[in-house]
């Protein structure tokens, strides 16, 4: 491909960029490439190929491990957006306040990334690296997400703060996936989004967590210092100071609920 | 690229740029507009459509995706012999279209579900259907209506047309709701001629700007013309006669960001492809006057130059002496409330054509008042009116933001001079930028009451932010003032409201103009006067509700129809089991608090002082056709039902015989705007007059009595006075035509604000009760008990319509609504209420009768709306302690005063 082109998957973010104007530039749609379609097991865990759509997320048939990724899908926008846009899609737009991020933070998520000549793979937060900017070169696509198989029994979840019910962007949001053996917490892995131009991990809180029993007091564990790698902003939709709140109060109910 | 697949179960083609949307390709090329587009982002659903059996937005898809799938539609819902469905038939009959633009997409949505699931629940279908948005039903008819499409047997009841005489208070199906379920209605953008140009207008980036425009030669070679000022005949235009401050296209400055400054027109896809930055325009930008205190200060630069102070205007009421009159009250309260700018967000985003016949300019178009614009176009380009069409296209929502110019201008001028067909379909950031907004206030408010709670003074002071052109903002600081003490008899009043000139977008008309703003403020003193002594919050109102006999503080005496108190009456049982409730949650210490709060209002209906005539006609053609020549457009409220159920009454035929002729110029009288709440009231008395007038030619033509039983058969009608039938052949008496005008009796007032500025006024009550989280700031409004005195429901299905529809829009405003220019100008950013949102409704109509009004009915259609935001914010201060003065009451703004008040330990 010699010319610059735009890569069109689900469309949900492709469209709505360009309202009222005509659309010009070379356009590679993916949407039916059949190799890019589906979730698949394998041996070091599972292969979401890139056009999986949120719907398809929903309905395969995947252990607790997707559970906090599957309560994120049911929460993108409304079911025709589901329908149709993709989790890779998510990924490459590098929205802030993209609703697969986090959780794909937790999961320990790689990107697949192919271009004519090569394929290569990075960790999640490599791929994203700033406010709608990706690790992508131009001739690169994104072929597949890779989530690992954890060493242990996982639990995951997933919240998200919005001023409406449906079809809102997230002021905040939390992911958490613990791995968990003889009811004690093995390794845990947080992220929050919304609150950074990239979906953040929160080591600190990770290494709080880690040994600790899945009871009802996990929720307490949280503390504000926690959030240092946060960088909330102020915008039409919360303060800064507000978001942090948020954070906070969402972390320690999403860790809360894994005692019941 | 040729792509293949199945549409509505056929075979069908498309030819063209495979990354062209779905919606265009179905729209413009295959000819399907029954899928609508209110946004091209994926935002509204309006466009939704099964693909492969799911749902998706037809704006997202591109065409290229669809080879070799299967395409649904709302038109492949009907039967091949036209039979609706099961699900368009409930949405009939339970009146889940109002104006219609949300429809299509809602149909498809739930054609979805219950494809996957035959008996879902609520919560299933709001799943299902949380993608699409109505900004006129507050879904609550939309979820019957799709719980009722599921239900085992006789699922959805027949409905019985209702005989000669028994139309009023039926709950008659929308006699325009057929079109509305099958795709099959026109609204703006739907009718357009395939040859006709396009327009796009270039919008100022800039809330304050001077411009010089360069060498527009290299445009205009790719376009037909590019308009820019010099060319508008008369370039002002405004809604007052003697205040025409906005320009068609800016001339030299521009006073908002959005503002017209010029129309390249040419072929669709060239106007499309032309950039802003290809469009020579040189700017020096200036500091914007931004808000009430940027315009007021001392120095502020004029956004008119001719508006010192940047004052647009103010005046106010006065009744008795309220300064002196403070000094004896037993409790007083004041407070100081502000709202923000607040988008209509009809789903329909502008839209029309405009075609040259002969000396005479037709404009097709979504608008709320055919022949206000027909005189203002006749104005703008220098015509008589007689040489001006308007033909009303179907409205998909108004709310008073299509009460204003859009495309009107621009497509007439363009196709009178290019002498071709021009269109002009605004896009939905353009829609949010350039119109109207409601108006940002900051109101004062102070009342006072003695040791029973009589209220004893009131002294309110409203500060109204106009934006940069003056359009309805006279009608607010007008209608303010009277409303601003509230339902409520207080003896002694100053009231006060003024507008001012700012640098943001005009603020113009929106559903009670103002009067939603003034009710947060009079309704929280409501609230803190009770508390102060201890009195119920219900029963406070109750004791100071006006009621009939009692004079208001423009000196009107209220002769009948003044239902406030029976409103309360009717709520105080819900309200008692809401505070058990309540107080039983809120027992169980938790991070959640539930609350009660009350709103009351009252709302004068028609113009403020000003005559506002409505003339309707009804036709009897001698081939036997019943025709209603409707003048008032429905845009989505009903009135071309409610109209006909009052002219068939006043006949004496079944609404069902009657065919409608609507709003068009040329065939139609003038029977106003479709604005405060006037059409129900005035044009209902009018086609009340009209059928009378017809049923008496008749009676007089058969010399029967008054009770003669008349009845239709082609062209024959059918006379029975007691046991003797005559009857009168058409054919022989020739067309006959029934006419009737009324004008609502209302007096000018004075400089004090004396006089009687509404023949009518309606009164409601609404309970809400919500649960806040306390950690979050978030509020979910569990349920609403509206009750509303309409005088008559002529059709209570609609009736209720309006009041479900007005407290989504209230709720917007108390919680979410926040026009800012350049960061909330699309439905992504700014947030009004999804069917997730809306609460249980409950309505109950009270029916106080006014005599003036066609068989003792008043308006609803902005009264829903005005207690909705007291009511919820009283019940948020009712759960935390937190009064909010500032609207909407955002999360991050309900977290910060619940923190604050726990810091000052009260
Ligand atoms: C109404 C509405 C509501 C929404 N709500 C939410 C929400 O609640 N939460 C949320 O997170 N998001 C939301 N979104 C955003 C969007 O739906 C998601 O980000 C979606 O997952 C994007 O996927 P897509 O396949 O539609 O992407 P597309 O629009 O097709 O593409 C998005 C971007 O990624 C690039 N791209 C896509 N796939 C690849 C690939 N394989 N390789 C390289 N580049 C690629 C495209 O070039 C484009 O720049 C919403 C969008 C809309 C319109
Ligand atoms: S037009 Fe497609 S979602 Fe609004
Ligand atoms: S009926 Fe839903 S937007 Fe008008």
């Amino acid at each position: 491909m010699a010319r610059p082109h735009a890569v069109l998957a689900g469309g949900t973010d492709f469209y709505p960029a360009r309202v009222g104007r005509a659309i010009e530039e070379d356009v590679l749609d993916i949407g039916a490439i059949p190799v890019l379609r589906g979730i698949s097991s394998v041996s070091s865990g599972w292969r979401l190929g890139a056009t999986t759509t949120w719907s398809d997320l929903l309905e395969a048939d995947l252990p607790p491990l997707f559970d906090g990724l599957k309560q994120a899908a049911r929460e993108v926008g409304g079911r025709q957006i589901q329908n149709a846009g993709t989790l890779a899609g998510n990924l490459c737009n590098a929205s802030p306040a993209a609703d697969g991020v986090p959780c794909l933070l937790a999961l320990d998520a790689e990107i697949e990334i192919a271009s004519s000549a090569a394929t290569r793979r990075l960790p999640l937060d490599q791929f994203i690296i700033g406010v709608r900017h990706t690790a992508l070169a131009p001739d690169e696509l994104v072929v597949a997400i890779h989530i690992p198989k954890p060493a242990h029994e996982v639990r995951s979840a997933f919240l998200k703060l919005g001023a409406r019910r449906y079809l809102v962007i997230s002021i905040a949001m939390a992911a958490a996936t613990l791995e968990v053996a003889d009811g004690r917490i093995t390794a845990a892995r947080i992220a929050v989004g919304a609150c950074s131009a990239v979906a953040r991990r929160l080591p600190a809180l990770e290494a709080a967590l880690a040994g600790t029993r899945v009871d009802g007091h996990l929720g307490d564990r949280v503390d504000r210092a926690h959030l240092a790698p946060l960088t909330p902003i102020d915008d039409a939709r919360g303060s800064a100071g507000y978001r942090s709140e948020a954070a906070l109060v969402l972390l320690r109910r999403l860790l809360a609920g894994f005692a019941r | 690229m040729k792509v293949a697949f199945v549409l509505n179960g056929a075979a069908a083609t498309w030819t063209g740029p495979p990354v062209t949307r779905l919606a265009a390709a179905l729209r413009d090329d295959l000819g399907l507009t029954g899928t609508k587009v209110g946004c091209d982002a994926g935002d509204c659903g309006a466009c939704t459509v099964l693909l492969d059996g799911r749902q998706v937005c037809a704006c997202l898809v591109a065409v290229g995706q669809v080879e070799g799938r299967a395409v649904e539609t709302v038109e492949g819902l009907t039967g091949g012999d036209g039979t609706l469905a099961r699900l368009q038939k409930s949405f009939l009959a339970h009146g889940a279209a109002q104006c219609g633009i949300c429809t299509p997409g809602m149909l498809m949505a739930a054609e979805e579900l219950l494809r996957q699931t035959a008996r879902p629940g609520r919560g299933e279908v709001e799943d299902a259907l949380g993608g699409v948005l109505c900004r006129c039903t507050g879904y609550t008819k939309i979820v019957d209506a799709v719980l009722a499409a599921t239900e085992p047997a006789p699922m959805v009841t027949p409905v019985v047309a209702p005989g000669a005489g028994a139309a009023v208070g039926a709950r008659l199906p929308r006699v325009d709701g057929h079109a509305k379920v099958t795709g099959g209605d026109v609204f703006g953008a739907d009718g357009i001629p395939a040859d006709a140009l396009w327009i796009r207008v270039v919008r100022s980036p800039h809330a304050r700007a001077r411009f010089t425009l360069g060498d527009l030669g290299p445009l205009r070679r790719r376009l037909a013309a590019v308009l820019t000022a010099a060319d508008v005949p008369f370039n002002g235009f405004g809604i007052y006669p003697e205040i025409k401050d906005q320009p068609v296209l800016a001339d030299g400055i521009v006073r908002y960001r959005g503002e017209a400054v010029l129309a390249l027109v040419g072929e669709r896809a060239t106007v499309l492809s032309i950039r802003d930055d290809e469009v020579p325009i040189a700017w020096t930008v200036e500091p914007p006057v931004t808000g009430i205190d940027a315009a007021t200060a001392a120095e502020a630069p004029l956004v008119q130059a001719d508006r010192p102070k940047n004052l647009l205007l103010d005046g106010g009421v006065r009744h008795g002496d309220a300064a002196a009159a403070f000094a004896g009250c037993a409790a007083v309260a004041d407070g100081v409330f502000e709202t923000a700018f607040v988008e209509h967000a009809y789903i329909e985003p502008e839209a029309g054509w405009a075609q040259r016949v002969g000396d005479r300019i037709e404009i097709h178009v979504s608008t709320q008042t055919p022949y206000m614009d027909r005189d203002e176009i006749a104005n703008v380009m220098q015509l008589r009116p007689e040489s001006v069409r308007i033909v009303p296209t179907a409205c998909g929502g108004g709310f008073g933001g299509k009460l204003d110019l859009s495309v009107q201008p621009l497509v007439g001028i363009a196709a009178w001079l290019l002498k071709r067909p021009v269109a002009c379909v605004y896009t939905r950031p353009e829609s949010m930028a350039a119109t109207t907004k409601r108006h940002p206030a900051r109101i004062s408010a102070k009342f006072g009451c003695d040791a029973d709670g009589k209220l004893v003074a009131c002294d309110v002071s409203a500060s109204f932010d106009t934006g940069a052109y003056a359009s309805w903002g006279p009608t607010v600081a007008n209608r303010v003032p009277v409303h601003a003490m509230g339902p409520y008899a207080v003896p002694h009043v100053r009231t006060w409201g003024e507008a001012f000139f700012t640098n943001g977008p005009p603020a113009g008309a929106f559903r009670g103009f103002g009067v939603p703003q003034a009710a947060i403020a009079h309704e929280a003193m409501m609230d803190e006067l009770a508390d102060k002594l201890g009195i119920d919050r219900l029963e406070f109102r109750h004791r100071n509700a006006l009621r009939a006999g009692d004079m208001t503080a423009t000196g009107q005496v209220l002769a009948h129809s003044a239902g406030l108190a029976q409103c309360l009456d009717a709520l105080r049982p819900h309200w008692r089991r809401a505070h058990e409730a309540a107080v039983a949650f809120n027992d169980k210490a938790g991070v959640r608090r539930r609350g009660v709060g009350i709103g009351c209002m009252w709302y004068g209906i028609g113009n403020t002082s000003m005559s506002n005539p409505s003339r309707i006609r009804v036709g009897l053609s001698p081939a036997g056709t019943l025709t209603l020549y409707n003048g008032a457009v429905d845009i989505g409220q009903g009135s071309n039902t409610i109209l006909t159920q009052i002219a068939a009454d006043a006949l004496g035929l079944p609404a069902a015989q009657f065919a409608l002729v609507q709003g068009d110029t040329d065939l139609t009288a003038d029977a106003g705007k479709t604005s405060a709440s006037r059409q129900t009231f005035v044009s209902g008395r009018a086609a009340e007059g009209a059928g009378k007038d017809l049923r008496q030619q008749i009676l007089r033509l058969a010399n029967a009595g008054s009770d003669a039983v008349l009845s239709l058969d082609g062209g024959k009608v059918m006379v029975r006075d007691g046991a003797e039938v005559r009857t009168i052949d058409l054919a022989t008496t020739g067309a006959l035509v029934g006419e009737g005008t009324f004008d609502p009796p209302t007096t000018p007032l004075d400089a004090n604000g004396q006089g009687i500025p509404y023949a009518t006024y309606a009164f409601a009550a609404q309970m809400a009760e919500v649960e806040v989280d306390i950690e979050l700031g978030t509020v979910k409004v569990q349920r609403i008990v509206a009750a509303h005195d309409v005088g008559k429901a002529i059709n209570p299905t609609l009736v209720e319509g309006q009041i479900e529809g007005g407290i989504a829009q209230g709720l917007g405003l108390a919680l979410m609504e926040e026009f800012l220019p350049g960061r909330t100008e699309n439905l992504h950013d700014y947030l009004i209420p999804t069917i997730g949102d809306v609460p249980l409704i409950e309505c109950i109509l009270i029916e106080d009768r006014e005599p003036l009004g066609p068989s003792g009915a008043k308006g609803v259609g902005e009264p829903g709306l005005v207690p909705t935001a007291p009511a919820i914010l009283g019940a948020v201060h009712h759960a935390t302690g937190v009064r909010a003065r500032r609207v909407p009451l955002l999360p991050h703004r309900l977290y910060e005063a619940i923190v604050s008040l726990k810091g000052t330990g009260a």
